[in-house]
C-alpha cells in the first residue's frame, strides 16, 4: 500500500522517534510511506492563534503539493496537522477561498483527497489483517487508550469517530491482544504546545491525566499524537515531582503496540528512545 | 345581470377623507349593467343595510356590490342583508376601496380613480355570478378521540356528556398516558393518578364512551361528517368480556423480569400483565415477544389458572370499521432518548452525559417512577445501580432543549418546573439529601408557578447553579458534574448519587404515520400544525379534525385539559346539526370536457378530487372523469390551474368572471 | 482564568472587548475545542478566541502575565517563516531569550536545561536541523499573510 505522508515538525525534530516507530511498524505491514516533497510547517498552534490566513495558508500549501504529486490519501502523524489540513479542505469548498488560498500559496489548493490519522490508517490497513498478523500478544498490557483533544474535535471538521465517547484506539488494541479501560480522561486536553510556554497547564492536566487512567487500572497509556506524547512522557518526571505522586506509567504510540504484536523489538520501534521506560 | 346596485360607503372618514365618494357615485352609475347607485356614511351600520334591502325591492336588483372595506369585514354582513331581501346572497361582491385603496394613498384623485376602477372589477365580476346554494355535508354525530392521555380523557368526557357518541382509540394496553405515570403535578403537588384515576373510571363506564384500548387507527377515508375509520385492535390473547381482572394470571407467569414499559425500566413486568393497578380497562395483556407458549408452545400456565377461561391464545388482530363526524388527536409525547440511539438523523444523543452507559443518570420520567408511591420502589428513592440512598442528585435542565447544534431547537417548556417539583419531591423523602440543579433560564409563567420554583430554592433548599454542565464521569461509584454558575462566574464540581436529565418533550412515536393518514400538517419535529397558531389553536387545515395536548405543541397538564376542553367544543359546533353547510365557492369538474388525465387528483392538497364515472341512467359506463367532493373542497383553485383541459372552474371566481373583471380594465 | 469562556463571549456581545483583550485567559486557552464542540449555539467559542488573540496581538494589548506565552508563538512564526519548518533549538534559544528579556526572570534561561542532556541522549536533538528548500516561497506566503510582520 503507498500512502502519502506528511510528518510535520515535530516528528523530524524531538519526537522523531515516533516516526521510527511509524516506519519500522508500517514496514512491517507492507504500507510504504510516500513523503510530500518539499513540505512547511502546518503553522501548529501560533498560526491559528496569531494569524488566521496563515493558519490556513501554510496547510493549504502542504495540501496543494501532495495532490501535485497524485497522492489520494495523505498520512498526517499529527492530530495538529492533520486536523489543520482537514479544516482546510472544509473551507476550500467554498470557490472564492480556494482560489484565494491557491494564489497565496501558488499552486491549485483542492478540497478533495483524504487525509487520515493514524488511527485511520490502521483501519484502513484493517483491524483483521492486523489481528490476523499478531504474533506477540500483548496481553500483560492495560491500556487507557488516549485520544486528546485534536483526534476527535472539532468534529464538524474532522468527522472522526464518536467525539464524546471514541472507541477506534480501543479497536485496534484490543485487536493486538492487550486489554483497554474505561476512563474518563479519554478526550480532555493535555495542554498541547504549551509544553514550554505554559508548563504549569501542562503539569496540572498531565498529573490529572496519568492519575486517571492509573486509577482505572491502566499500567500504560496508548496515544496517537506526539504533543501528547510529549506532555505525559517527556513531562511525567516533572508531573512527579510537582505533585508529589509516583505515576510509573509507560507512554505508547499506536504504532508501538502494532510493532510488538508484529514481533518487531522495542529498540528498532524506538520504544528505548521515551522517557518513561519500565524496567 | 343587468340591474345592479352599487353602494359605496364613506366609512366615515377612512374612505371619504381620501376618495371623493360622490364623485365614485356619479361615475359607476354610468358602468354597464348599474340600475342604481349611491353613497353613504356607514353602509354596514342598520340604516345602510336598510338601503340594501330597499333598493333590491324597489329597483328589483339582481346583483349588489358594496365599495367599502375588506370582504373579511362585512361580505357576511351584505349577503344576510342581500338574502333578508329576497337576493341569493352570492350575487352579492364587495369592492374594497379602503384597506386597498383610500387607507394606502394620499392622492385625493389618484384614489378616486383606482376607487372607481377596483368597484369596475366588482361590476364585471357580479354580472357573472350565479345564484350558488350552500353546500350541505350530512353529519355522522359521532366522534372520534385519538389517545387515552389526559388530553384524550378530557375531550372524550366532554364529547360524551354532550350527548354524543365518542369512540376513544389507544394504543397502550390501558389509557392514562404519561400522566398516570407521574409520582405528583405541580404546581399543587396533588398525587397525578388520586386525579387521574377517577376520569379514566369515568371513560371506562361512560355509556357513550366505546373505548377500543390496545388499538390503533389503521386508516381514515372520508370527511367532515362523514368519517370512515378502520381501528387495528391488536391481539391481547385475553378475552376482556371474560376475564374478571383477578390478577391470578400474573402471579403465576414464569417470565417476571421483563422491562416494564410503563416504569420506562426502571422496574419489571411480567410477559402476561397489567401496566399498572389501576389501569382501565383492568384487563391485562399478554407480551407475544416474550411468552412462552406464544413463541414455542411451552407453559401455558395462565390459562390453565384463569377460572373465567379468559386466556385465548389463538387471538388474532381485528379490524373493525366506525363511522364518526369528527376527530380529536391526542396522541400525546416522548422524551428526548438520552441514548445513543436516536430516531433522526439530526439528532446525536450526549456523549458528554454518558448515552445512557452510567445506570445512575436517568431522565425525568424515570425519576417520576422512582419517586411514585406506586412505583417499583415503593416510592423510596433509590439509585437504580445499587439501590442505595442518594445524598447528592443532580438535576440537569435544557437536555436536548434549546439546541441548534444537536438537539431540538425549542424550549419543552414543562422542564423548569417539574425540575423543582422533583427536587421538592427528592427532598421530601430524603431529609438530608441536597439536590442540585443545573440550569440556563428558569421559566415559570403559569398561575403560581414562579412561586413554586421559589419555593423549591427557599423552603426546600435545592441549590440552583446557572450554567451548564460540560460532563459527566463515573468515578468510584460517584458520578463527577462538572458544570459553571456563570452568575458567580465559577466552576462548579458535584459528586453525585444520581443525575436526572430533564429531556426535551417530543410528539409520540408513529405521530407522522398517523398525521398521513389523517391528512393532517406536521412540522419539522412532527408536532401537528394548528389551523392558527393564535387563534386556531385547535383546528387543523382539514376540516372535521382538531388537535390537543402535548401531540401540538409542549404543554403542561392545565393546558393540555384546556385546550382538550376546546377542542370538544369545537366537535360540538361540527355534530351540532344532522347536517353541515359548507361555503359553495368550490371548485366544480365540467364532467362533460374532462379528460379524465387526473392531473388535479394528485394537485389537490385536500385529496378532495375523486376519481369517478359517468354512467347512464341505466347505468352503462360512458367515461370517466375527476369529480370534487363538495365536503372536502376548500376552493382553493389548485385544480383550475393545473386542467389542460379547462374543465375545473371555481363557483364564485370562474375563469369567465375574472377574464371580464380584466376586460373590464382595459 | 481571569476570565471565562462564557464571559468572553459575553462581553464581547455587550461590546466591551477590553477587559477580554487584556486578559490571560486568552493565552491560556489550549484550544482543546471542548468548548465549541458543546456549545449548543455553535457559537464556535474557540474560534472566537483565537480571533481575540489576533486582535490583542494587533492592539498590543497583552496581558504582562502571559507575555512568555505570546513571545513563544511569535518566535514559532518567525522560525517557520526563516526556515519553513521548525528549527527546535533555534526556536528554543531565541524563546529563552526573548522571554528573559522581557521578564528579567533568570529561570526562564535555566528551566529545563536539565531536559537537553537527556534529549540528546536520546538522540532526539539535532543540532542540525533540515530546511524547507523553497524557503523564498515560504517568506512570500508569509507576506501575503501579514497585514503587520508577525
Amino acid at each position: 500500500m503507498n500512502i502519502g505522508y506528511y510528518p510535520g515538525c515535530a516528528l523530524h525534530g524531538t519526537s522523531n522517534e515516533y516516526e521510527q516507530s511509524l516506519r519500522a511498524c508500517l514496514g512491517a505491514l507492507e504500507v510504504h510511506l510516500q513523503e510530500i516533497k518539499d513540505w512547511i510547517c502546518c503553522g501548529a498552534t501560533a498560526a491559528h492563534s496569531l494569524n488566521h490566513k496563515l493558519s490556513l495558508a501554510l496547510p493549504a500549501r502542504n495540501l496543494a503539493l501532495a495532490q501535485k504529486e497524485g497522492v489520494q490519501e495523505l498520512f498526517a502523524p499529527c492530530p495538529l496537522c492533520s486536523m489543520q489540513l482537514l479544516r482546510v479542505q472544509k473551507e476550500a469548498a467554498n470557490e472564492q477561498v480556494r482560489q484565494e488560498l491557491s494564489a497565496i500559496v501558488e499552486a491549485e489548493v483542492q478540497s478533495t483527497g483524504q487525509v487520515l490519522n493514524l488511527i485511520q490508517l490502521f483501519q484502513k490497513v484493517g483491524v483483521e489483517r492486523l489481528r490476523a498478523a499478531v504474533k506477540a500478544p500483548l496481553s500483560s498490557l492495560s491500556a487507557a487508550c488516549y485520544y486528546g483533544c485534536l483526534l476527535t474535535r472539532p468534529p464538524e471538521v474532522v468527522h472522526f469517530d464518536d467525539f464524546e465517547q471514541p472507541t477506534g484506539m480501543e479497536t485496534i488494541v484490543t485487536a493486538l491482544g492487550a486489554k483497554t479501560v474505561e476512563w474518563n480522561y479519554k478526550t480532555e486536553c493535555c495542554g498541547a504546545g504549551l509544553t514550554m510556554a505554559g508548563e504549569d497547564t501542562v503539569l496540572e492536566l498531565a498529573h490529572k491525566i496519568l492519575s486517571n487512567a492509573a486509577a482505572h487500572g491502566a499500567n500504560c497509556v496508548v496515544v496517537a499524537c506526539p504533543m501528547c506524547h510529549v506532555n505525559l512522557d517527556m513531562k511525567q518526571a516533572a508531573a512527579e515531582r510537582r505533585f508529589g505522586t509516583k505515576l510509573n506509567m509507560v507512554i505508547y504510540y499506536l504504532s508501538d503496540l502494532v510493532g510488538l504484536a508484529l514481533g518487531l523489538p522495542a529498540e528498532q520501534l524506538g520504544i528505548n528512545r521515551h522517557f518513561v521506560t519500565k524496567a | 345581470m343587468s340591474r345592479i346596485g352599487v353602494f359605496t360607503c364613506w366609512c366615515g372618514e377612512n374612505i371619504a377623507r381620501t376618495v371623493d365618494v360622490d364623485e365614485v357615485t356619479r361615475r359607476v352609475a354610468e358602468l354597464p349593467g348599474v340600475r342604481c347607485a349611491l353613497n353613504y356614511k356607514y353602509m354596514c351600520s342598520d340604516p345602510g343595510q336598510a338601503m340594501v334591502r330597499e333598493k333590491i325591492a324597489s329597483e328589483k336588483l339582481d346583483g349588489v356590490v358594496v365599495a367599502s372595506c375588506s370582504p373579511h369585514m362585512h361580505l357576511k354582513t351584505f349577503r344576510k342583508a342581500a338574502q333578508a331581501a329576497g337576493l341569493n346572497p352570492y350575487l352579492v361582491e364587495m369592492a374594497n376601496i379602503r384597506e386597498q385603496c383610500s387607507w394606502v394613498h394620499h392622492d385625493r384623485e389618484q384614489a378616486t380613480n383606482k376607487a372607481v376602477e377596483i368597484i369596475g372589477l366588482a361590476v364585471a365580476k357580479v354580472r357573472n355570478d350565479a345564484a350558488l346554494e350552500p353546500i350541505r355535508v350530512p353529519v355522522t354525530r359521532r366522534a372520534m378521540v385519538v389517545g387515552g392521555g389526559v388530553a384524550g380523557i378530557q375531550a372524550a368526557l366532554d364529547i360524551a356528556d354532550a350527548g354524543y357518541e365518542v369512540v376513544m382509540v389507544e394504543r397502550q394496553p390501558s389509557i392514562g398516558g404519561k400522566m398516570a405515570g407521574l409520582s405528583e403535578t405541580f404546581p399543587t403537588l396533588d398525587c397525578s393518578q388520586c386525579i387521574l384515576t377517577p376520569r379514566m373510571v369515568e371513560v371506562g363506564q361512560h355509556p357513550r364512551i366505546k373505548l377500543y384500548s390496545y388499538s390503533e387507527v389503521e386508516a381514515v377515508e372520508g370527511f367532515v361528517g362523514n368519517f370512515n375509520i378502520t381501528i387495528r385492535q391488536k391481539a391481547r390473547y385475553v378475552d376482556i368480556a371474560k376475564c374478571t381482572g383477578c390478577g391470578e394470571c400474573w402471579t403465576v407467569c414464569p417470565q417476571k423480569k421483563i422491562l416494564s414499559e410503563f416504569d420506562y425500566g426502571m422496574g419489571m413486568r411480567t410477559g402476561i400483565y397489567i401496566p399498572f393497578p389501576q389501569a382501565v380497562p383492568a384487563r391485562p395483556v399478554i407480551d407475544s415477544s416474550v411468552c412462552v407458549k406464544l413463541k414455542r408452545n411451552g407453559c401455558g400456565l395462565c390459562e390453565k389458572r384463569c377460572k373465567a377461561g379468559a386466556i385465548n391464545y389463538k387471538d388474532e388482530d381485528r379490524l373493525v370499521e366506525e363511522k364518526v363526524g369528527a376527530i380529536v388527536v391526542a396522541t400525546g409525547y416522548k422524551l428526548y432518548s438520552i441514548s445513543k440511539e436516536q430516531d433522526k438523523a439530526s439528532l446525536a444523543g450526549y456523549g458528554e452525559y454518558g448515552y445512557g452507559k452510567y445506570k445512575d443518570v436517568i431522565d425525568a420520567l424515570q425519576f417520576e417512577r422512582l419517586v411514585s408511591a406506586s412505583g417499583p420502589t415503593g416510592g423510596v428513592i433509590k439509585r437504580p445501580s445499587d439501590g442505595a440512598t442518594p445524598k447528592n442528585v443532580v438535576f440537569i435542565a435544557c437536555v436536548g432543549s434549546r439546541d441548534n447544534a444537536k438537539g431540538l431547537t425549542y424550549c419543552s417548556k414543562i422542564c423548569c418546573m417539574y425540575t423543582a417539583k422533583h427536587t421538592m419531591l427528592y427532598k421530601h423523602k430524603v431529609h438530608d439529601g441536597q439536590a442540585h440543579v443545573f440550569y440556563m433560564d428558569i421559566r415559570a409563567g403559569g398561575k403560581n408557578y414562579d412561586e413554586f420554583v421559589r419555593r423549591a430554592i427557599e423552603q426546600d433548599g435545592a441549590k440552583y447553579y446557572r450554567g451548564r454542565v460540560s460532563k459527566i464521569t463515573e468515578e468510584n461509584g460517584k458520578l463527577i458534574v462538572r458544570g459553571a454558575d456563570t452568575l458567580a462566574g465559577v466552576p462548579v464540581t458535584v459528586e453525585a448519587d444520581l443525575v436526572v436529565l430533564a429531556s426535551a418533550m417530543r410528539p409520540a412515536d408513529g405521530v407522522e404515520e398517523l398525521a398521513q393518514k389523517l391528512n393532517i400538517g406536521y412540522d419539522e419535529f412532527g408536532f401537528l400544525m394548528e389551523s392558527h397558531p393564535k387563534l386556531r389553536p385547535v383546528e387543523t387545515n382539514t376540516a372535521g379534525i382538531y388537535i390537543a395536548g402535548a401531540c401540538q405543541a409542549p404543554k403542561d397538564i392545565p393546558e393540555a385539559v384546556a385546550q382538550a376542553s376546546a377542542a370538544a367544543s369545537k366537535v360540538q359546533v361540527t355534530l351540532s346539526a344532522d347536517q353541515l353547510t359548507r361555503e359553495p365557492e368550490i371548485a366544480t369538474i365540467n364532467e362533460q370536457t374532462c379528460a379524465a388525465c387526473f392531473t388535479c387528483v394528485h394537485a389537490c392538497p385536500y385529496h378532495a378530487i375523486d376519481r369517478a364515472e359517468v354512467r347512464t341512467p341505466r347505468g352503462v359506463f360512458v367515461k370517466r372523469t375527476a369529480r370534487v367532493n363538495p365536503g372536502l373542497c376548500m376552493g382553493c383553485g389548485t385544480c383550475v390551474s393545473v386542467c389542460p383541459s379547462k374543465s375545473a372552474d371555481l363557483q364564485g371566481f370562474s375563469d369567465q368572471q375574472v377574464y371580464a373583471m380584466v376586460e373590464s380594465l382595459a | 482564568m481571569d476570565v471565562l469562556p462564557s464571559q468572553v463571549m459575553r462581553l464581547l456581545q455587550l461590546g466591551r472587548p477590553e477587559r477580554v483583550l487584556r486578559s490571560q485567559a486568552i493565552w491560556q486557552c489550549v484550544s482543546c475545542q471542548t468548548c465549541s464542540t458543546r456549545c449548543p449555539k455553535s457559537a464556535d467559542p474557540a474560534g472566537v478566541i483565537d480571533y481575540v488573540r489576533e486582535r490583542a496581538l494587533a492592539e498590543d494589548s497583552i496581558s504582562p502575565a502571559q507575555q512568555p506565552i505570546v513571545i513563544f508563538q511569535k518566535a514559532f512564526l518567525n522560525n517557520v517563516r526563516r526556515n519553513g519548518r521548525v528549527n527546535e533549538l533555534e526556536l528554543t534559544a531565541r524563546f529563552k531569550t526573548g522571554v528573559f528579556l522581557r521578564t528579567r526572570q533568570t529561570g526562564w534561561l535555566f528551566k529545563d536545561a536539565g531536559l537537553a542532556p537527556q534529549l540528546r541522549k536520546r538522540d532526539r536533538i539535532h543540532f542540525t536541523s533540515e530546511r524547507a528548500q523553497d524557503r523564498a516561497l515560504v517568506e512570500r506566503i508569509f507576506a501575503r499573510c501579514s497585514r503587520a510582520a508577525v
